[in-house]
C-alpha cells in the first residue's frame, strides 16, 4: 500500500510542478542557478570517468579479441557501440542519481527539516514549482553532458588503444566510422531525455516529502538513489525493447 | 480579526484538535499557550491554512478559509507573515534577499524599492548593518529579528509567531518580544503567538488562550491568568519556583 501511496504522490507532485507558475523574473534566476549547480557542476566528474572508462571498454575489447581473423578495427567499433548505446546515456545517468540525485534530496530534504519548506507555503508560493521545476528545465540540458561523455569516451578509447598498443589509430578511426546507424544517437538522446526527467523528479519527490531531521535526510538520500537507479535500469530496458527491437 | 469557530483536526486515529473556538483581534498580541502535546502548533498550522480542519471553520475578516478558491486563498496567505521557531531563512540567500524575497515574489515594485523597503524594516528589527551576512553567519537573535523583518515586510494583516524567543537567552527573549508588540500596535495586524513561555505572556499577552489536550481550557489575558482558580491553568503556570513565590505573594497581599 506504502509504494501505491508513494506513487500516487509522485505523479500529484508532477502535477503540481506546473501549476500555479512562480514569477518569471524569479524563476530564470533559479533556473540558471540549478543549470550551475546540476550540470556545470557535474562536467568534471562526468569527464573523467567518461574519458577512463573508454579506455577500459577498449582494452577489455582489444584483449578479449585473440583471433587473428578478427580485424582491429573491431575494437574502435564496440567502443564506439558501447559508448553510444549504453555507456554514455545509461552509466553516466547511474553515476548522475549519486552526483545530482543526492544534491537534490539533500537540498530540498534540509529545506523541508528547517521548515524553509514551510515558510514559502505560508507565503502562498506553490513550493513545488519553486523548487523542482527549475531543477526540471535546468536537466533539459543533460544531453549536452551526455554528448561530452559520448565524445571523451571514444577518445579514451582511441588514447587506450594506440598508447596500449592494440590497433593502429587508423584501424581505430576506421572502428568508429563503421557501419554507423544515426538512429542510435536518436535512441541514446531519447533516453537521455527520459532519465533527465527521472534525475529531476525522484530525487525531488524524497527530499519533498521527508519527514524527521538529520539523520533522515542522509536515509532519504540513500533511498533516492536506489529508487532513481532502480528507475533507470528499468525504464532503460522498456526504452531500449521499444526502441531498438 | 481571526474568528475560530469548533475547530477540530485529527491525524488518523488521534483527534488532536477537539472543537476549538476563540477570536483573536485587530491590532492586540495573542498568546496561545500550553504545555508541549496540547495542539498549539497544529493550531497554529490550521490558522496558517497549512493543515485543513475536518470540521468548523475559521474566517480572517470574515472570509471563512475554507470557502474560498485557490486564488483567494493564495492572495489571503500573502496577506499572512509568519516565524517560525527555528526561523526558516532560505540558506542560500542573504539577509537582504530573504527579507526582500516577499516582495520579489508578490509584488511589482522596482529593484531599488524592494531595497528601500528591505532597508526601512531591518532597521526597524535594528540590524541595519547585517545586509550582506549569511543566515549561517547570525547569531540565534538575530536570526529572529529578519525572520520577523521578512514577515512583515510586506505589510501583513496577520503575523503568526511560532515560539519566537525558544532557544535565545532571557535578554533576547524579551527584545524579541518587545518587538512583535510594537510591530502589532504600529502597523494595526492581528498577531498570534505560540508559547510556552511565562515570561512572553507576562510581557506582552494581551489575550491568552490556554489550550489542553486539544481543547480550549481557558481564555484570558496576562492581567487575569494570575488570578485564576482554573487548576489546569493554574499546574502550568505554577510549575516553575518562581512563579510560585509570585502567586504566594499575591494571595498574601489578598489576604
Amino acid at each position: 500500500m506504502t509504494y501505491l501511496h508513494n506513487i500516487g504522490a509522485y505523479f500529484i507532485m508532477i502535477k503540481d510542478m506546473f501549476r500555479k507558475p512562480t514569477k518569471w523574473s524569479v524563476m530564470r534566476i533559479l533556473i540558471f542557478k540549478d543549470i550551475d549547480d546540476l550540470i556545470i557542476g557535474s562536467l568534471g566528474i562526468v569527464a573523467f570517468i567518461s574519458f577512463f572508462v573508454g579506455g577500459v571498454v577498449t582494452i577489455q575489447t582489444a584483449l578479449n579479441i585473440t583471433s587473428p581473423l578478427i580485424p582491429k578495427y573491431l575494437v574502435g567499433f564496440a567502443t564506439r557501440q558501447s559508448i553510444i548505446l549504453e555507456f554514455a546515456p545509461t552509466f553516466i545517468s547511474i553515476v548522475m542519481a549519486g552526483k545530482v540525485g543526492s544534491f537534490i534530496t539533500s537540498s530540498i530534504g534540509t529545506m523541508r527539516v528547517t521548515e524553509q519548506i514551510d515558510a514559502l507555503e505560508v507565503m502562498g508560493i506553490n513550493a513545488i514549482n519553486y523548487l523542482v521545476f527549475p531543477k526540471f528545465i535546468a536537466l533539459m540540458l543533460y544531453p549536452f553532458v551526455i554528448s561530452i561523455a559520448m565524445f571523451l569516451g571514444i577518445m579514451g578509447g582511441m588514447a587506450a588503444c594506440i598508447y596500449g598498443g592494440f590497433s593502429t589509430l587508423d584501424d581505430y578511426i576506421i572502428g568508429i566510422q563503421m557501419d554507423f546507424i544515426p538512429f542510435h544517437i536518436t535512441y541514446a538522446f531519447i533516453k537521455t531525455f527520459v532519465f533527465a526527467f527521472v534525475l529531476a523528479t525522484i530525487p525531488s519527490f524524497h527530499g519533498y516529502f521527508m519527514k524527521g531531521g538529520a539523520l533522515e535526510v542522509g536515509k532519504a538520500s540513500t533511498t533516492s538513489f536506489v529508487w532513481t537507479s532502480v528507475t533507470i535500469i528499468l525504464l532503460n530496458y522498456i526504452l531500449t525493447q521499444l526502441l531498438l527491437s | 480579526m481571526i474568528d475560530v469557530k469548533n475547530i477540530h483536526k485529527s491525524f488518523g486515529d488521534a483527534h488532536i484538535l477537539k472543537g476549538i473556538s476563540t477570536t483573536f483581534e485587530k491590532g492586540k498580541t495573542s498568546l496561545v499557550i500550553g504545555q508541549s502535546g496540547s495542539g498549539k502548533t497544529v493550531f497554529l498550522k490550521c490558522l496558517l491554512g497549512l493543515f485543513h480542519p475536518e470540521e468548523g471553520s475559521i474566517s480572517y475578516d470574515g472570509k471563512i478559509y475554507s470557502e474560498l478558491n485557490s486564488d483567494q486563498k493564495r492572495n489571503l496567505r500573502s496577506e499572512m507573515g509568519m516565524v517560525f521557531q527555528g526561523s526558516a531563512l532560505f540558506d542560500s540567500m542573504t539577509i537582504m534577499e530573504n527579507v526582500m524575497f516577499p516582495l520579489r515574489m508578490f509584488t511589482k515594485q522596482s529593484k531599488s524599492e524592494m531595497e528601500d523597503r528591505a532597508d526601512f524594516v531591518l532597521k526597524r528589527v535594528k540590524l541595519e548593518d547585517a545586509h550582506n551576512k549569511m543566515p549561517s553567519e547570525a547569531s540565534g537573535g538575530m536570526q529572529k529579528r529578519v525572520a520577523i523583518a521578512r514577515a512583515i515586510v510586506n505589510k501583513p494583516k496577520y503575523l503568526f509567531c511560532d515560539e519566537p524567543n525558544s532557544g535565545l537567552d532571557p535578554k533576547t527573549a524579551i527584545v524579541i518580544d518587545d518587538l512583535i508588540h510594537e510591530i502589532t500596535d504600529e502597523y494595526n495586524i492581528t498577531t498570534i503567538i505560540n508559547s510556552h513561555d511565562m515570561n512572553s505572556v507576562m510581557q506582552i499577552g494581551e489575550k491568552i488562550v490556554f489550550l489542553k489536550d486539544g481543547l480550549k481550557a481557558w481564555e484570558g489575558s496576562k492581567e487575569t491568568i494570575f488570578k485564576t482558580d482554573n487548576e489546569v491553568v493554574t499546574d502550568f503556570v505554577y510549575s516553575s519556583e518562581l512563579f510560585k513565590k509570585v502567586r504566594q505573594m499575591y494571595l498574601e497581599e489578598r489576604q
